[in-house]
């Protein structure tokens, strides 16, 4: 057993761990703050089904950012989905048998690197050459796009120009969800790729990543609007009731 | 007329390119010690204002969700930068929603996160200044409050509810505005934003029915304080006296009186704006918003009507009932509170009311969508009756009327421009640049259609436009009420004689 895998194993313990916990954190602080008064975006749906929709339309299709921006529209649906179809095909290394939907998606999820690489770039370049973008963009989210396009570009490069020994890998992943270290490919590529997304990992719940768990936890989204028909408080609201009596 | 540039009413809005610190200069007048201190805040800016600062944010994102979440959210797409008329009237980056929010959201970082803490540089996190309190305190007065970039936002991001948690950490530590504080205190005080006293309100209204006598020879009522009667109607009180807010007053007392309904107005609670939603204090707001309860208990009445005024009905519609409800004590037959508009165009449906829309072919109408009217309340029981109802009126009332372009209105609306607690002469420069957005839109219909007029539901953009219209070359007579088109239009069934073959043409 070679020290780099132990180092690997315990980085991906200890990310995945930070990971967890960090926005388990703060999903239940966006949980667990109230939301005192009503404020949904009108016209807001009057019915939870509708909000439902309304949230499955903002995650899936980005509805109001397309309302707003089709350019920024265009390259983060493109990044977004292409991420997910390819987070999805990273099942493959963590299941065994591997499921049949992720088999299904294999074809695509492998050229989604394409629409991720494409996507990246048109938000970096935005974040260039548009005036407004320059202006409000910190070195943070230079370096958010860097890491996920380092990412990218090592994946690719394992997919398409020289192969690692993905049997190995996979090998690596079972263990240490089983809780044993086994060996990794000394393969440089392979180490950066898996080095960045620990990385990812870590940072995601110290910043704008947040973003992800914070849309659903939205009160001008995930708002029914019937603020007439049902009393809506929050109890420190409440209690100001209960310190006047009467009236 | 003005010692500020105004800007030019193009064909298609244009993005303007970036002029740092254009509006850096704009700040309102502080509140003086007595006004903060009738509010719970402390009177001048304290010692330690950084701590209690910092701290209050703290309290702040512990006690509202929206808060919390859109601190942590923000991933700077840019989809929210030209979505704001102050940034589009004056070209400051810092009027774009996302770099207004920044200036709280730096603060935030700096001692609530941990990138901000120990990479402050990278994520852009400063320490609370004396320089970050006088930017808040003049971009945090850029911002009207009108959700418009909330629209845009992938995740719903609302940049008011930046605004008025920020304008709440600046009471809190002493540095309170003077405009919205001031009436606030009139409020506590007397019952309405002006300090009109039950005397002073009493001498107007019956000035009122003598004028509306004289005009109609109808004796139309504007009763005050009359106990037992079905409805209280609030409204603001600029509906008293200023033009023409005071033609939109006349058009519900006369829709009241065809449809035969018992009403009231309380001298306790005089008023339906609540400029406690701008300063983002709940409790100054809830307190405003019980003197409506105990009138309503006092009273004895069973139904609750709001006139037109667009935050106040973002208050009756969305919070009245969190704030002041529960409202088990009136008729449950009827929502609390409705809208003067769903009151009239429930009794047209109902066919109770008969007009002459001819009354006002000398118009030619648009609407104006109040934001808080459009993006934070609704009419009627459909999403989206907030839009179309008021619509539906002003074309049952009136024979001309056609729509401005489809992206500034609805819940596209652009705001006045004086909105958020922000109608203060010591804003004008604000006020006429951010109205550009709305002024190029009605310019627009007015060219393309012969437009005349420009009705409106909100007290405050019915003032800001009668200021700022003629800064456009338009005419401040340009702006109207909707109840006054509907007064004007209306057919009085005990009118004298005269106007009673009309009335048979008619039918
Ligand atoms: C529920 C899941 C998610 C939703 C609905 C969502 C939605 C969005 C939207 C609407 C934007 C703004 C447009 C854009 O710049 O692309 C955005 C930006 C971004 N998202 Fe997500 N996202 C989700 C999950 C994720 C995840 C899991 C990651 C990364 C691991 C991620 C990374 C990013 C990044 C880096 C940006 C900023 C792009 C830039 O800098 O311009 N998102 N997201
Ligand atoms: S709420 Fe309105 S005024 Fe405030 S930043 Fe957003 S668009 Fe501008
Ligand atoms: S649209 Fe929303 S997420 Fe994008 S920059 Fe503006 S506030 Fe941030």
């Amino acid at each position: 057993m070679s020290a780099l895998s132990v180092i690997y194993a315990l980085l991906f313990y200890a990310a995945t761990l930070i990971f967890l916990v960090g926005v388990g954190r703060k999903i239940w602080i966006y949980a667990k703050t109230p939301a005192p008064l009503k404020i949904p975006t009108m016209p807001a749906p009057v019915t939870q089904t509708g909000v439902v929709l309304r949230m499955a339309r903002e995650v899936v299709l980005f509805a109001s950012l397309f309302k707003s921006n089709k350019w920024i529209w265009l390259f983060g649906w493109l990044f977004h989905m292409a991420m997910f179809l390819v987070l999805a095909r990273h099942l493959r290394y963590f299941t065994d048998p591997v499921w049949w939907w992720v088999n299904l998606i294999q074809p695509f999820g492998k050229y989604a690197a394409f629409g991720m690489l494409l996507g990246l770039l048109g938000l970096w370049g935005r974040r260039f050459f548009v005036e407004r973008i320059r202006y409000i963009t910190s070195p943070s989210d230079h370096l958010m796009l860097a890491l996920l396009l380092g990412i990218v570009i090592t994946g690719m490069s394992m997919t398409f120009v020289s192969h690692t020994d993905i049997v190995m890998v996979k090998d690596f992943f079972r263990g240490l969800m089983t809780g044993s270290i086994r060996p990794l490919p000394d393969d440089l590529n392979l180490l950066l790729h898996l080095a960045l997304v620990a990385t990812l990992l870590i940072v995601f719940p110290i910043s704008k990543l947040l973003h992800a768990p914070g849309v659903f936890f939205s009160p001008t989204r995930n708002q029914v609007d019937n603020a007439r028909e049902k009393r809506h408080i929050a109890p420190w609201a409440a209690e100001l009731d209960a310190a006047e009596s009467g009236n | 007329m003005a010692d500020f540039d105004i800007p030019e009413l193009k064909e298609t809005l244009e993005i303007p390119p970036l002029k740092e610190d254009a509006m850096a200069h704009s700040k309102p007048y502080v509140a003086k010690a007595e006004f903060q201190e009738a509010l719970g805040f402390p009177g001048e800016l304290i010692d330690n204002w950084e701590d209690v600062a910092v701290k209050k944010l703290g309290e702040l994102k512990g006690k509202f969700r929206s808060l919390q979440v859109f601190l942590d959210s923000c991933v700077k797409c840019g989809a929210c930068t030209d979505k704001c008329h102050y940034f589009l009237g004056t070209a400051d980056p810092k009027n774009m929603p996302v770099a207004r929010q920044d200036l709280l959201r730096k603060v935030y970082r700096r001692y609530y996160t941990f990138a901000g803490r120990f990479f402050p540089k990278l994520v852009g996190a400063v320490d609370m200044t004396r320089e970050v309190l006088d930017e808040w305190y003049s971009y945090f007065h850029q911002c009207s409050q009108c959700r418009r970039c909330s629209v845009y936002c992938p995740y719903g991001i609302d940049t008011a509810e930046i605004s008025m948690a920020a304008r709440e950490i600046m009471d809190a530590v002493g540095l309170g505005q003077k405009y919205c504080n001031e009436i606030i205190a009139k409020v506590h005080k007397i019952g309405n934003n002006l300090g009109l006293p039950e005397p002073a309100l009493a001498d107007t209204l019956e000035g009122l029915e003598e004028e509306v006598k004289d005009d109609t020879g109808v004796d139309i009522k504007f009763p005050l304080d009359v106990k037992g009667a079905d409805i209280l109607l609030v409204t603001p009180s600029a509906d008293f006296f200023a033009e023409p807010h005071v033609d939109g007053l006349i058009g519900y007392a006369k829709v009241f009186h065809e449809t035969g309904a018992s009403w009231t107005l309380s001298s306790y609670a005089s008023e339906a704006a609540n400029f406690g939603m701008f300063i983002g204090s709940y409790e100054n707001m809830r307190r405003v918003s019980r003197r409506i309860r105990k009138a309503a208990k006092e009273l004895g009445v069973k139904r609750i009507i709001f006139g037109e005024c667009g935050h106040a009905w973002r208050v009756a519609y969305s919070f009245l009932n969190t704030l002041a409800g529960p409202w088990d004590f009136l008729d449950p037959n009827y929502p609390v509170p409705q809208h003067i508009c769903e009151y009239t165009w429930d009794a047209i449906q109902k066919g109770k009311l008969k007009f002459d829309p001819s009354e006002n072919d000398h118009m030619t109408l648009t609407f104006h969508d109040s934001c808080n009217v459009a993006r934070a309340s609704r009419m009627g029981d459909k999403p989206g009756g907030q839009l179309e109802i008021p619509r539906n009126i002003i074309k049952t009332v009136c024979n001309n009327y056609v729509d401005m372009p489809e992206n500034t209105i609805g819940e596209a609306t652009f705001c006045c421009g004086g909105g958020g607690g922000l109608l203060t002469d010591d804003l004008m420069e604000l006020r006429v640049k951010g109205a550009m957005p709305r002024m190029a839109a009605y310019k627009s219909v007015v060219d393309e259609y012969g437009v005349t007029n420009l009705a409106a539901i909100c007290a405050i953009c019915k003032t800001q436009f009668a200021k700022v219209l003629p800064y456009y070359g338009f005419t401040m007579d340009q702006i109207v009420s909707v109840h006054q088109l509907v007064g004007d239009a209306l057919i009085l069934s005990d009118a004298p004689s005269e106007d009673a073959g009309d009335e048979a043409d008619d039918e």
